[in-house]
């Protein structure tokens, strides 16, 4: 078998989206980890630094690139898996079979294109304006780091996008579908690369679905924090 | 030992061939004990159609045991009908309640093509053995069974594997029309046997080409086959199949 094969079989493609989707939720701890920094009540001065130092060095910057490389394949990959394994039966069934397997793992595809498309709003609110510069006006800081490049006060955009109640009711809900999305393809990511036999997966379920839980509710807190100013 | 009958309404799917589009047709069954297999009502019923001068359900069983894999049976949407790690010739009619209303369909998936109303072709199945579900082995004496040292806790998981019938409850039940369940099964009594080992590396390899050639979809580990199957084969064994795919990608020459 050739490396290229490896990947291309149904195995191989389901191998793709296990390791992006791992990589994925790697990514979804550093960002909940530095994010958490809004709550050190500071004004947001750690927060800033923290994303100001993911902004301007190399390693973070170089790191995003891959990120964006992983999201692209999981979502491509994901969306022809979908149609491909759709087409495997013309005529469907009169009675569906249900038993036996959870709602959100039959509903993958559904779950991560409302991700999708919480990911362009989400894109729209924080990355563009952070890095691009500007489309919100981020009001920059005044202070500089040490190479003389003004601090942008992401804080306050987070603050500013925040006061709007939809854009709040909007950001829990897609963590609801990060929640279920996850307490599938946690789990689901162990068995497709082989590491989820007998001896470990009463583990890795837990863990799975602690994560779920988890990381679900730390980023639903974010916007809640702010719009019911928790955050000072 | 009390004896209810019952008589019931079923929703059968009736297909000339597959090249001609089918239906569902009902029919009514009256006096049906429930002692009786599942098997044994559609016998009454195709008694009674011959009859009329119909054409009778064809449907695929055999041993009627429950351990050759050859029935099969979509019933009330659950493959081999609403009990747990059963076959439909063991399914009996107390299952279900007079005046019930009973769907009966073929497993559906593009892999298993119909052949006649309730009867799909599994040569994909066949196929997919031939691909590398067994062991090259040089015909002589017999060997002693005790020379070949095999842990307990291996031969026990192997022969779990082995229970697989193939019937393709797995793919009628997976939302992808999988084979997954199936093939891990396949290939997992072999990998945890030492008799395995010399072809453990091809065989998953081939044996996944194959199935992908056959036309099935691909695993999204969502348990529905588990669920479905006769043997309760567990899916554990999916796992296996990939750490034995991804083994093989990166140590075959």
């Amino acid at each position: 078998m050739s490396s290229k094969n490896m990947f291309t079989s149904s195995v191989g493609k389901k191998l793709v989206m296990a390791f992006t989707g791992i990589f994925l939720i790697l990514f979804l701890i550093v960002h909940a980890g530095l994010n958490a920094c809004i709550w050190a009540n500071d004004e947001g001065l750690m927060f800033n630094k923290a994303a100001h130092f993911m902004g301007s060095f190399v390693v973070p910057r170089v790191l995003e690139i891959g990120l964006f490389i992983g999201i692209f394949l999981h979502i491509l990959q994901g969306y022809m898996l979908t149609l491909e394994n759709r087409s495997k039966r013309s005529v469907d069934y009169a009675v569906n079979y249900s038993k036996g397997s959870k709602w959100y793992s039959r509903s993958m595809a559904l779950l991560g294109t409302l991700l999708l498309m919480f990911l362009v709003m989400h894109i729209y609110h924080f990355w563009t304006p952070s890095r691009l510069g500007g489309i919100a006006g981020i009001k920059s800081l005044s202070v500089f780091d040490k190479n003389g490049v003004e601090y942008h006060n992401l804080y306050a955009e987070m603050k500013l996008v925040f006061e709007n109640v939809y854009v709040v009711i909007l950001y829990v809900l897609a963590c609801g579908s990060l929640g279920y999305h996850l307490a599938h393809g946690f789990q689901s990511a162990f068995k497709t690369i082989g590491i989820h036999n007998k001896r470990y997966h009463a583990i890795i379920s837990s863990i799975g679905y602690g994560f779920s839980i988890f990381i679900s509710l730390a980023f639903a807190m974010m916007p809640i924090s702010f719009y019911f100013n928790l955050v000072k | 030992m009390s004896h209810n009958s019952m008589n019931l309404k079923l929703n059968v799917w009736r297909q000339k061939n597959a090249a001609t589009a089918g239906a569902f047709k009902t029919y009514e069954v009256n006096d049906i004990s429930d002692e009786m297999s599942f098997l044994e009502m559609l016998d009454v019923l195709n008694e009674k159609l011959i009859v009329t001068g119909d054409e009778p359900i064809a449907f695929d069983h055999d041993c009627r045991e429950g351990i050759c894999g050859m029935c099969s049976l979509y019933i009330d949407g659950k493959p081999h009908g609403p009990w747990q790690a059963n076959t439909t010739c063991q399914l009996h009619m107390r299952a279900f309640k007079d005046g019930d209303t009973i769907t009966i369909e073929p497993w559906r998936a593009n892999a298993f093509p119909i052949v006649k109303d309730l009867t799909v072709d599994r040569g994909a199945f066949d196929r997919i053995i031939q691909a590398g579900g067994y062991v090259s082995v040089n015909t002589g004496n017999a060997v002693d069974g005790n020379s070949l040292p095999i842990k307990k806790d291996d031969a026990d998981a192997s022969f779990a594997a082995a229970m697989c019938i193939g019937c393709g409850a797995c793919v009628a039940a997976c939302k992808n029309s999988s084979a997954m369940l199936f093939l891990s099964a396949k290939v997992s009594h072999l990998a945890l046997l030492p008799q395995g080992d010399p072809e453990r590396k091809s065989r998953v390899t081939n044996m996944v080409a194959q199935m992908d050639k056959e036309g099935f979809g691909a695993c999204t580990n969502t348990g529905a086959c588990e669920a479905a199957c006769p043997k309760e084969i567990s899916i554990a064994n999916i796992a296996r199949l990939n750490k034995e795919y991804l083994r093989s990608g990166l140590t075959a020459e």
